[in-house]
């Protein structure tokens, strides 16, 4: 199969395969209550942080706005629970330093029926009017890239979009938050495809969906609109698939170029979970509070997909999924991307999947000594850009960062991890080429 | 719960293949029994000592080093094994033990130790021990014995058993003295090269025949180099290239002259060009990690076995070959880094895509990428 695949050229080349421990692939989505405190960080995007519109002591609904976009690339936020603002502060993130946040103290009594809400009819609007009703619903790229959709969907002057590309890969090991929402609310999905086809006026969508789950294929299809602007198409289920380069060379046979935007070749690619989430806030004029999150990894007793309001700090998570015994390792997002976080005040934010609770038996072979390069070569088999992360090793090693970007192409790199995945000697090559890109940017900006 | 979160922060990715150098390398280790067994079959106690004392100067040599100079690795990763069996079964079966251990030591010493230990060599530490004996023994290490003798299991070749820092005697008297007829106490190609003898394609490939003076049968190595490729412990491109190099090359001089060069069969299957295609000129360490590298490095290595072995006053140029090829590795991996995605000419999957996008796009991305103009996202 999966040599034939590579002849007939299906998709992109080298890559991995990992262990997908898809096991939650079967849990229906289940709502999550509410956490007594619900921590709203100002800054749960890619762009500048949100301005506050509400005061410490204020009283907010389910759904009300409670932050305003600042700037272009910027989104709202909305309050996820009915409560009293308790205080702006600085809280921590699970990125790490302490953000701006919006503390909610939850009213004992707070439904789950939203009482705020901009009820709008979206085959009405004109697309630029689509596109600042999707802005003012807060969403952003849910597949964890966090990016505001808005921004994504209003096409640049001069350029025509060809098609939209729907996302429902997801690649990574563990998560099934999209699946499920794909087999449990196809109809959504198209609801928020023809918006987004509108807002960005691309005659054709195509959700490209891995191999790997075709009852979630055929649930999209059972809905597909006749009149065939929308298509779905199985595509090999390969590490990273999900990454918006390699669907676009697996559906339409062609590379973007190299530090441009899938818009350069006509295409706008969005996240399923992003869409059927639109196709639902949008016509009910509601903002982003709540969103599908995987919690899985052998570190909890009652794993699943949850629907999680936002805001919800990751010990409340663990408490309601039964987080037991000594945990490893604490993953946001998924094993291969996924950023591991230190504390449990950290909340829930609009770009997480998936919380994985990995133990030692997850993390078996994540941990092993390190040997120096034996240039076996398993790290060029594997990247899916075609870069040789062998020698960006070396010369990460041997700090010469300018010659990385120069000579080997380190802008390319999009830090899926194939590389560090897959090296017997378990060089972190992927973390050393962060630190790299880390550090030209910073003498760029010095 | 939360009190008892003792968690780890490491970055991503958070699993790993599970494949280790450690299992790579005690693969290897084992792909290469087979073929050790073969050989004591064939000479017996002396072969068995070889593979022993070599090794064991290996692994002593690697444990000496790596505590000195506090390099990365150790025993347990099977490497300095892997250099000792290769390099025992590169060298004569009545080799002195004692130069044996002088060979592994300096492989290890020279070709190892002295880049930096493991991953850090430039070229394969096997052969560098080889190619120290052969500077330095130059008699003892082209002096052969028959394999498959009577009594070769009770028996040491006189030769293995040579006090340190003493010549070794020379094996014919005792050979004489087996009274077997035809026999022959030089190697396949150096027949050909000084009588031109040219040895049957049976007895090349298995190596079964008695009184022939041959290594391990180039039929085994290829079994084991077929289960390393198979389970992607080796690269298959480098000895494929090797070996379809020096096959298309003899092919195309004995098409030429067919009195004057052996036949293609021979030139792939003496001496040692099984062995250093499979298991030699594939070294991870030594070898570029670039696809299209490999296919040069390879080439290059089968070229120059055929050229040394035709042109050369050698009558074996796999080793030279092979050194000369990791020496050229740094240079062919610069000149042959792959195409990133996205980079030069745009590339389309040979399928024909299900959603061909408009021409216009097409030629879109021809411009960006004619132009440079490098869009920062």
């Amino acid at each position: 199969m999966k040599l034939l695949s590579y002849f007939r050229g299906e998709t992109f080349a080298r890559g991995i395969h990992p262990a997908a421990h898809k096991e939650m692939a079967s849990r229906p989505i289940r709502r999550l209550s509410f956490a007594p405190r619900l921590v709203v960080p100002l800054s749960q995007h890619i762009g500048k942080p949100s301005k506050p519109l509400v005061r410490a002591g204020e009283e907010v609904v389910r759904g009300q706005p409670i932050a305003e976009a600042d700037g272009w690339l910027s989104v709202p936020q909305h309050a996820p629970a009915t409560g009293v603002v308790e205080a702006i502060e600085l809280r921590p993130s699970a990125r790490g330093p302490w953000m701006q946040s919006i503390v909610l103290r939850v009213h004992e009594g707070s439904g789950q029926e939203v009482l705020w809400r901009n009820p709008r009819d979206p085959d009405a609007l004109a697309p630029a009017e689509l596109v600042a009703a999707i802005r003012d619903t807060g969403m952003v790229g849910l597949g964890g890239a966090a990016f505001p959709s808005h921004a994504k969907l209003a096409v640049p002057k001069g350029a025509t979009v060809q098609a939209l590309v729907v996302n429902g890969c997801e690649c990574e090991p563990y998560l099934t938050c999209d699946h499920r929402l794909m087999v449990e609310r196809a109809a959504d999905l198209i609801a928020g495809t023809r918006t987004a086809m509108r807002a960005c006026g691309a005659p054709l969508a195509v959700i490209g969906v891995e191999d790997n789950k075709p009852d979630a294929a055929e649930a999209i299809r059972a809905v597909l609109p006749d009149d065939g602007s929308i298509a779905v198409e199985q595509v090999p289920t390969k590490y990273p698939q999900g990454s918006e380069k390699m669907l676009i060379i697996a559906l339409f046979g062609v590379e973007v170029p190299s530090g441009a935007l899938p818009i350069s070749l006509g295409l706008v690619v969005n996240n399923v979970g992003t869409l059927v989430a639109l196709g639902r806030l949008l016509p009910a004029g509601e903002g982003l509070i709540e969103r599908v999150v995987t919690v899985a990894g052998a570190g909890v007793e009652r794993p699943g997909n949850y629907l999680v309001p936002l805001g919800t700090p990751l010990a409340f998570v663990l408490e309601c999924a039964g987080a037991r015994g000594c945990v490893c390792e604490l993953v946001l997002g998924g094993p291969m991307m996924g950023q591991a976080v230190a504390s449990l005040d950290a909340p829930v934010t609009k770009g997480v999947s998936g919380v994985l609770v990995l133990r030692a038996e997850d993390l078996a072979s994540g941990r092993r000594r390190v040997y120096p390069c034996i240039k076996c070569g398993e790290c060029v088999e594997s990247c899916p850009m075609g870069l040789n992360p062998s020698a960006l090793g070396m010369l990460a090693a041997r700090r010469e960062y300018k010659r990385m970007a120069s000579e080997f192409h380190l802008g390319d790199c999009f830090e899926c991890g194939c590389c560090s995945y897959a090296c017997p000697s378990g060089i972190p090559l992927v973390q050393s080429f962060r630190v790299a890109k880390q550090v030209l940017r910073e003498r760029a900006t010095a | 719960m939360a009190e008892g979160l003792n968690a780890e922060i490491r970055s991503a990715p958070h699993v790993r293949a599970a494949r280790s150098v450690e299992q790579i390398m005690r693969n290897v280790v084992l792909s290469l029994a087979p073929i050790c067994v073969f050989y004591i079959v064939q000479y017996g106690l002396s072969a068995a000592a070889s593979l022993l004392v070599v090794t064991a100067s290996c692994l002593g040599a690697e444990r000496l080093f790596v505590r000195a100079g506090g390099q990365a690795g150790d025993l347990r990763d099977f490497s300095a094994t892997i250099t000792g069996l290769l390099l025992a079964l590169t060298l004569p079966p009545g080799f002195p033990l004692w130069m044996g251990a002088v060979a592994g030591f300096s492989a290890i010493g020279l070709g190892k130790a002295l880049f930096g230990g493991i991953g850090c060599n430039v070229f394969n530490p096997a052969l560098v021990g080889r190619a120290f004996v052969q500077a330095a023994f130059p008699v003892a290490i082209a002096t052969y014995t028959p394999s498959f003798l009577p009594g070769r299991f009770t028996e040491f070749i006189p030769s293995s058993l040579a006090m340190p820092l003493m010549s070794p005697v020379e094996p014919g008297n005792w050979l004489a003295a087996m009274h077997l007829d035809a026999l022959t106490g030089a190697t396949p190609l150096a027949l050909w090269k000084f009588e031109g003898t040219v040895a049957s394609a049976w007895d090349l490939l298995t190596s079964a025949s008695g009184h022939m003076a041959v290594g391990p049968s180039p039929a085994l190595v290829l079994a084991c180099g077929a289960y390393l490729a198979a389970r992607r412990f080796m690269d298959w491109r480098i000895p494929a290239a090797v070996l379809g190099a020096s096959g298309l090359t003899a092919s195309a001089l004995y098409a030429l002259d067919p009195l004057h060069y052996p036949d293609p069969f021979f030139m792939l299957f003496s001496g040692g060009l099984m062995l250093g295609a499979v298991y030699m000129a594939s070294d991870m360490a030594t070898s570029p990690v670039t696809p299209r590298g490999m296919w040069i490095y390879g080439g290059a290595i089968g070229l120059l076995t055929v050229v040394i072995r035709y042109y050369a006053g050698l009558p074996e140029g796999v080793m030279y070959a092979i050194l000369i090829g990791n020496a050229a590795t740094p240079l062919i991996e610069r000149y042959t880094q792959p195409t990133p995605y996205g980079v030069g000419a745009p590339r389309r999957a040979r399928r024909a895509a299900s959603y061909a996008l408009h021409p216009r796009y097409i030629s879109r991305e021809d411009d960006v990428a004619g132009k440079g103009g490098r869009r920062k996202r």
